[in-house]
């Protein structure tokens, strides 16, 4: 996420460092050179401006031609105030209603099936309903339904009358005991006045709760212009913004907040339904700036595996008694919480490392090639059975044995550090630099 | 002149256009050359199109003759939906990323195609996204064209080999694969649609003899890195401009065209059946521009 916005704060950071102190001129200069990173990340052009300002305001505050680290007073600064431009404190998506209700609309295609879908699985111990409110795209009804039935949730099929599906849906909610109800309207141009007459009579009659407009990430500055004609006629809570996974420079997610009043709630990362992340103005601020989320982190770490099954496999491993069935165990965790280069950008300093994937899934491949009783006591493996295993996973002898070398010294190192470090983690999990 | 300034395309177009006409029609009310600028890098023109742009105006008294003309020339290099003649079935290969518009573009496509006169086949090779099949199969119904269905979890290249098989063996003209949107950022999934594209010339030596990059207007700036990635990974042959009505900002295609080199074929201006045009270079100047 970012990632083009990041190098650019990151090696910024790293060429102040290098000076001991930093005359007027050079501060002047610094600045200068965060408004062309945020200028060229599509942030709009008047939020710079504000932004440089308070950043410049502070700085004076503290003195900075002074500071014996200024690097370090810069960075403060910048999170501080990147903080603040994002929303300050994270905006919480309030659910009250019994049923609570949530409505999202948006442009066409920016994700807003897949994103009920997302609520769905986030709010799961809720009930959640997920009612189809577009009777005309081709297969939206169907479309929804398979998102409801992979996030576990309750499904409303659409039926051209959109408002009276709404209201109906209500009742079902309410007979069924779904304490949540999420209505997937149909994507519309915000120019096209008959389908925004049609939000507002959604809106009038079902009085939802939160009305979300589901921006795509991709989108430049359009995305607010979007967002302030959709504001316009609908009073909307907030804003999600999606595919953030991909390239997208920042410019919409960092503005929209000042430019319309309206809070970002939630940001999409993929196109699976884990793939949502509650919008945290510090922890994004963090990020951008190259000092990784660690907060986000540990929380995908614990919501993925069992915290008790966590403890007793890191108790095993800094005894050295870490086996490669516990090592298969934690592939999968891994595998659950979602990509782990996506993983990575979280984890500060690490960033800009590559984890290479496709390897991952060779090694699992070979670990669930070899048979419970070589995962336990991986000495047993000879010659033999490594020929057996590389054929079953489709891999070559080489590759097991380098696995097994590999494994094997990371036991070793385990055992003498009482902990693990990155440089001696088997193959698939040691990061890679470049691409 | 050509034939597409006539007629309901150009008055449809033109409709389509209306929001991004309105910011190519400023262009004229300013002589002060960093307006233009600004004007032009807005509508995301890109720099070396706007200096071009910016360069013509000066001292030009037909402005908006002179921005016309300009604008188609800057289009026009291998515009159009006609391609070189090539041994049936014509394979073309629909690819984009998220929700950019393929599928309504496919179905859209089939269409045309067959009120043209052609056997038309129509594969569903996006085997990801929920519902993708059941989606074309309602677009090839109401073009009436054949389907080569698949359930979700397939291999698509898998989807691709047996349509365009069936396309080979029954005679067919043309035969469509849609396909699942994927970010360009993506290389495992980069490298999957390569692979769809490898299976294809197993059938029929040289195919995909068309693929096609649906580009979503509204997307700005990121569509060029978009057609940079999925030229470098495919090499394009074309481009189709889809949700051109959703727009103000409706000119990311030029900076495409010009550095890529990859032309545009239709424009997509609508969510129904006949929204899509074929792509005319100088009627579309005429649309931006007419007031
Ligand atoms: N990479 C990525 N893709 C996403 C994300 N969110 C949604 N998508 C994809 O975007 C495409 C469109 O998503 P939908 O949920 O159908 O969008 P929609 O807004 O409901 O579309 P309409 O109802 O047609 O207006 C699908 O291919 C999704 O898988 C995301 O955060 N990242
Ligand atoms: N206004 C407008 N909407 C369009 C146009 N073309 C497609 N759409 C809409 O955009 C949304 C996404 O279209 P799809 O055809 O599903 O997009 P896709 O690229 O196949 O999506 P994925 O397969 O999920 O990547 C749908 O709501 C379409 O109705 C267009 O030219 N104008
Ligand atoms: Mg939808
Ligand atoms: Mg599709």
């Amino acid at each position: 996420m970012f990632d083009a916005l990041t190098d650019r704060f990151v090696k910024l950071q790293r060429k102040l460092r290098g000076y001991g102190t930093l005359s007027q001129q050079e501060v002047g200069e610094a600045l200068r050179e965060v408004r062309t990173v945020l200028l060229e990340a599509d942030v709009n052009y008047k939020v710079v401006g504000a932004f440089i300002r308070a950043v410049r305001q502070r700085l004076e505050e503290q003195d900075i031609t002074r500071a014996v680290k200024p690097a370090e007073v810069i960075d403060v600064a910048l999170f501080r105030e990147l903080t603040s431009l994002l929303g300050g404190s994270p905006a919480k998506l309030e659910l009250s209603g019994n049923p609570a209700t949530v409505c999202l609309v948006g442009l066409q295609g920016t994700g807003k099936t897949t994103f009920a879908g997302k609520l769905a699985k986030l709010y799961k111990s809720r009930r959640p309903l997920l009612v189809a409110c577009d009777p005309k795209r081709p297969a939206a009804s169907e479309q929804l339904r398979r998102v409801a039935e992979t996030a576990g949730a309750g499904f409303v099929p659409a039926r051209d009358d959109v408002v009276a599906n709404c209201l109906a849906s209500l009742d079902v909610a309410r007979r069924q005991g779904n304490n949540l109800v999420v209505f997937d309207t149909a994507g519309r141009l915000h120019i096209d006045n008959e389908l925004m007459a049609e939000l507002e009579l959604i809106q009038q009659q079902a009085s939802p709760e939160a009305t979300l407009l589901v921006l795509d990430g991709m989108v430049g500055q359009d995305a607010l212009i979007q967002a302030e004609q959709f504001h316009e006629r609908l009073k909307l809570t907030g804003a999600c913004i999606t595919k953030l996974d991909g390239d997208a420079r920042g410019g919409a997610v960092v503005s929209v907040r000042q430019v319309t009043g309206l809070p970002v709630l939630f940001i999409g990362t993929g196109e699976k339904l884990a793939d949502i992340e509650p919008f945290h103005p510090d922890r994004i601020a963090s990020r951008i700036l190259g000092r990784g989320d660690l907060h986000s982190l540990a929380e995908k770490v614990s919501a993925s595996g069992n915290p008790e099954q966590q403890r007793a496999t890191a108790e095993k491993f800094l005894k050295g008694r870490f086996d490669l069935e516990d090592f298969l165990d934690q592939l999968r965790n891994i595998k659950k919480m979602g990509s782990l280069s996506k993983l990575m950008k979280m984890i500060p300093g690490a960033g800009q490392v590559n984890v290479d994937e496709t390897e991952m899934v060779r090694v699992e491949a070979m670990i669930q090639s070899m048979t419970p009783a070589e995962r336990h006591d991986p000495d047993i493996i000879d010659g033999s059975r490594r020929r057996r295993i590389a054929e079953g996973s489709g891999t070559s002898v080489q590759d097991i044995n380098r696995l097994l070398k590999e494994f094997g010294q990371a036991r070793v190192m385990a055992r003498q550090l009482g902990g693990i470090t990155p440089g001696r983690l088997p193959r698939g999990f040691r990061p890679r630099r470049g691409r | 002149m050509s034939p597409g300034v006539f007629g309901r395309g150009f008055a449809r177009l033109k409709q389509a256009l209306s929001r991004t006409r309105n910011s190519f029609r400023r262009l004229l009310d300013t002589r002060d050359e960093s307006e233009l600028e600004e004007l032009l890098l807005a509508a995301d023109v890109g720099v070396a199109a706007t200096d071009r742009l910016v360069d013509r105006l000066r001292g030009a008294t037909d402005r908006r003759a002179v921005l016309e003309e300009e604008v188609a020339r800057l289009l026009e290099p291998g515009a159009g939906p006609v391609a070189a003649p090539v041994e049936p079935p014509r394979v073309v290969m629909v690819v984009g990323v998220n929700g950019s518009g393929k599928t309504t573009t496919v179905g859209k496509l089939c269409r045309l195609f067959r009120e043209q006169g052609q056997r038309v086949l129509v594969a569903a090779a996006d085997t990801y996204r929920d519902a993708a099949s059941d989606q074309l199969a309602v677009w090839a119904a109401r073009a009436g064209v054949e389907l080569v269905a698949s359930t979700q979890g397939q291999d698509a290249a898998a989807v691709a080999f047996d349509a365009l098989t069936r396309a080979k063996s029954q005679g067919f003209d043309i035969a469509l694969l849609d396909t699942a949107g994927r970010l360009h950022t993506r290389t495992d999934l980069m490298a999957e649609v390569a692979k769809i594209r490898r299976v294809c010339a197993r059938v029929k030596p040289g195919a995909p003899d068309d693929i096609w990059l649906v580009l979503d207007a509204t997307v700005g700036q990121n569509g060029l890195r978009q057609a940079r990635a999925f030229h470098d990974e495919l090499g394009l042959t074309g481009l189709v401009v889809a949700k051109l009505d959703g727009t103000a900002r409706g000119g990311v295609m030029i900076p495409v065209v010009q550095e890529l080199g990859v032309p545009v074929r239709y424009v997509g201006t609508g969510e129904r059946l006949e929204d899509i045009e074929p792509f005319d270079a100088r009627a579309f100047a005429r649309a931006l521009l007419e007031s």
